[in-house]
């Protein structure tokens, strides 16, 4: 027998398998395909990011007034720079921004509140973010009272528009979703049906059509001595487009509830109400959260669509601006300032989702 | 145990809203009386509206003169059509650029999809950057991206770029060769219709053999030769019975050829990019949904790579991928209603936007336009539904 009676001394792991070049080597170069692969990519970035860099950083113009500062080597921001306010709030008095403002402010102390885990309350800041808070922003934005001068709805514009049109249709959809969604797995035979005609009809239908219904047929609707407000209609149109979608995603969640959660409540001798509302409801909500939270953004990317009726959204007033007359040609800048700005609002969301799924994961998993 | 004080005796009937069946019934009788009244109310008050406006009810419009031209017209149309050609023109229109989009959407979703899956570290990197980047812009601002700053900052006609001197590309649109086909082409489609019934055939030969003896043969490549190269036999015999119609610059603008106009290519653009980058992540997570022991276990019978995917993973994978696919062709046919607002003739631009402008029949113009949309949507679900309930798993 031969034993090796000397420890073998350690050593450092092959050069081959750690650092950088190792790295390399096994995700970049690993074969001849993926070479390929890898010099066809590099070269793609190298088309795509060198002019692109060149034209938004390098060669553009920044500071300025007006169109003569624009050396059109690059892009000019300055044309974002002098148009901001009005993609922002749209034709909204300048003198009455503040009040805006004040909204925007406290639009986005609400939802970090409700984001972040750590802080206490949720529930009573939920409640005042559905019941004070949107009467106070009515009273701030549309005036006429406390001696506020008044801005009619067809002042309002931009990404306040935009922000405005995504919460309402989202907060408006939300509980109309869920008495549907009961409605559709309902044992009454007539509720169920009434359920998934609505349901199907307003998800086989483009929002484009349903947006034109509201502003062409709903006036049609309405005895003559009463007019709804174009931003109003718009707003009608979305929740009723948006509660079908809702409406099915919170469907997907009471299935995925165990059945034996309702039996047992309803052993413990609950009325239907109890069980939903206390048992069921709570669990799918929960469950469905990053489903909502991609409604919620999909919602927020169709908000565009109201250009189409007239509203100038925050796409549809970058467009307005595009055809001034002082500003012909900068229609580049223009969608990217918009697409970056859209493009900033869904991804967090998105993030935000994927924050939630991996946190919420334990609940219903083992 | 304790007895509860108020128990009823039994035999006694309990009172009638205490009986869930009849309460179900009462409710569901109110709640039908709710929607009948409300359906009352709204057409009454549109009775009442539409006779204080001086419109006319009905579909008798359809048969009048529309007195508008249309950019892109698959079948005869001239102003002297009626509203009802129309009608016809914009739903043409909607189904080639939903047909063409569906087309380009899968191709390039399913690639961008697996590149998200490849081992190359840069290709899954950049294939993430374009799902990200796509999925999260609003497609009406691509739309007018496309549109506006890019296919409308094209040369004029006369400084067109051209590729190989057949393809010229301006601000008017592409415009490509038109084969003009000659007397003997005939023979062309009939040997492709035999070669795709022969390689059916030897499809299902194929899979009986397989079935009954385990034998395995290289069917694919073999149809694929054949429905190739069947018509290209039958070209080469008749000589090459196509000439093309080349577009030519004279004067102002190209003649001849075919022109697609910028207002479809935008569109189509935008909307297979976007909903190219919704099906990647439906087909990455169709595939990362397939348990890794599916590999292992066809792996450990010693199948090649290439088998592996095509009988186990794929297979397996597809049954996630239809069901969200299904719903991402639905959004592209109801998205490219966007159409109307480039003025690309869509049925919504030139039916419910011209027509409904010109005639005033709200209501029966949005009934038509809304009753196409869902009957394409219920159609695709049908078809999606049926080739989903055969490749489901099934049971125990």
């Amino acid at each position: 027998m031969i034993h090796n009676q000397e420890m073998i001394p350690q050593q450092p792991a092959p050069s081959n398998t750690i650092g950088p070049l190792a790295w390399m080597r096994a995700n970049l170069f690993s074969g001849p395909i993926n070479t390929v692969f890898t010099l066809i990519g590099l070269y793609v970035l190298y088309l795509l990011l060198v002019p692109t860099i060149q034209w938004a950083f390098i060669n553009a113009d920044w500071i300025g007034t007006s169109r003569d500062d624009c050396s059109r080597e690059g892009a000019c921001w300055v044309f974002i720079n002098a148009r901001f306010s009005q993609f922002i709030y749209g034709l909204y008095p300048s003198d009455e921004t503040w009040r805006a403002n004040i909204v925007f402010a406290g639009f986005a102390v609400l939802i970090a509140w409700l984001a972040i885990p750590r802080l206490p309350g949720k529930r009573w800041v939920a409640i005042f973010a559905l019941t004070v808070f949107p009467v106070t922003a009515y009273v701030l934005l549309h005036g006429g009272y406390f001696d506020l001068p008044r801005v009619p709805t067809h002042r309002w514009g931009g990404l306040m528009l935009t922000l405005l049109l995504a919460v309402v249709g989202m907060v408006g959809a939300l509980p109309i979703g869920i008495v549907l969604a009961l409605g559709r797995r309902s044992n009454m035979p007539i509720v169920k049906s009434f359920c998934v005609v609505f349901i199907e009809f307003w998800r086989g239908v483009p929002l484009i059509t349903v947006l034109f219904m509201a502003s062409v047929m709903l006036p049609l609707f309405l005895p003559s001595e009463i007019s709804v407000d174009r931003l109003v209609r718009a707003l009608i149109g979305i929740t009723l487009f948006q509660s079908a979608y809702m409406a099915e995603v919170i469907r997907g969640g009471l299935q995925a509830i165990p059945k034996g959660q309702d039996e047992a409540a309803a052993a413990l001798g609950m009325t239907y109400w109890k069980r939903m509302g206390l048992i069921v409801l709570p669990q799918a909500l929960k469950m469905m959260i990053p489903g909502i939270v991609n409604t919620f953004i999909s919602l927020f990317k169709d908000t565009t669509l109201v250009m189409i009726i007239g509203l100038f959204d925050l796409l549809g007033i970058v467009q307005a601006a595009l055809s001034d007359s002082r500003w012909l040609g900068f229609s580049l800048e223009g969608y990217v300032f918009a697409a970056f700005v859209f493009w900033i609002f869904c991804f967090s969301m998105s993030r935000y989702s994927q924050y939630l799924e991996r946190k919420l994961h334990t609940g219903h998993k083992r | 145990m304790s007895v509860r004080p108020n128990a009823r005796p039994v035999g006694q009937k309990p009172p009638f809203w205490r009986d869930r069946a009849k309460r179900a019934l009462i409710f569901q009788l109110l709640l039908v009386a709710a929607v009948a009244a409300f359906l009352l109310y709204i057409v009454g008050n549109a009775q009442a509206n539409l006779e204080a406006r001086g419109i006319t009810t009905g579909f008798g419009f359809l048969t009048n003169t529309a007195g508008f031209g249309i950019v892109q017209t698959l079948v005869d149309y001239s102003s002297q059509s009626t509203y009802g050609r129309t009608f016809l023109v914009g739903l043409l229109n909607t189904l080639l650029v939903g047909a063409l989009g569906v087309l380009a959407a899968t191709i390039i979703g399913f690639t961008v999809g697996i590149a998200r899956l490849s081992p190359n570290w840069l290709l899954a990197r950049l294939a993430n950057a374009y799902i990200e980047t796509f999925r999260n812009i609003p497609l009406l601002l691509q739309i007018f991206f496309w549109y506006f700053a890019v296919l409308r900052t094209l040369p004029s006609a006369r400084d067109s770029l051209a590729f190989g001197e057949v393809l010229f590309l301006n601000v008017r649109g592409l415009y490509l060769p038109q084969p003009l086909f000659e007397s003997g082409f005939g023979i062309i489609p009939a040997a492709f219709i035999v070669a795709i019934v022969v390689s059916i055939a030897l499809m299902v030969w194929n899979k009986r053999r397989h079935e009954a003896t385990g034998k395995r043969f290289p069917a694919g490549w073999i149809a694929l030769a054949l429905i190739l190269g069947l018509p290209l036999l039958g070209l080469v015999a008749t000589g090459v019975p196509v000439t093309w119609n080349v577009p030519e610059l004279r004067g102002f603008n190209f003649r001849g050829g075919v022109t697609v106009i910028p207002e479809f290519l935008a569109l189509w653009l935008a909307l297979s990019i976007y909903t190219a980058s919704f099906i990647a992540e439906i087909v990455r997570s169709g595939i990362q949904a397939i348990p890794h022991g599916q590999t292992e276990a066809a792996q450990a019978l010693s199948l090649p790579q290439k088998l592996v995917l095509r009988l186990v993973i794929i297979p397996q994978a597809l049954r996630v991928i239809i069901p969200p696919l299904t719903s991402q062709y639905l959004n592209l046919i109801k998205n490219s209603s966007l159409a109307t607002a480039i003025g690309y003739p869509d049925l919504v631009s030139v039916f419910a936007g011209t027509t409904l402008n010109q005639t005033g029949q709200a209501i029966e113009v949005i009934a038509m336009t809304m009753a196409v949309y869902l009957t394409i949507s219920l159609l695709v679900s049908m078809f999606m539904n049926w080739f989903n309930a055969r490749v489901a798993l099934v049971e125990r």
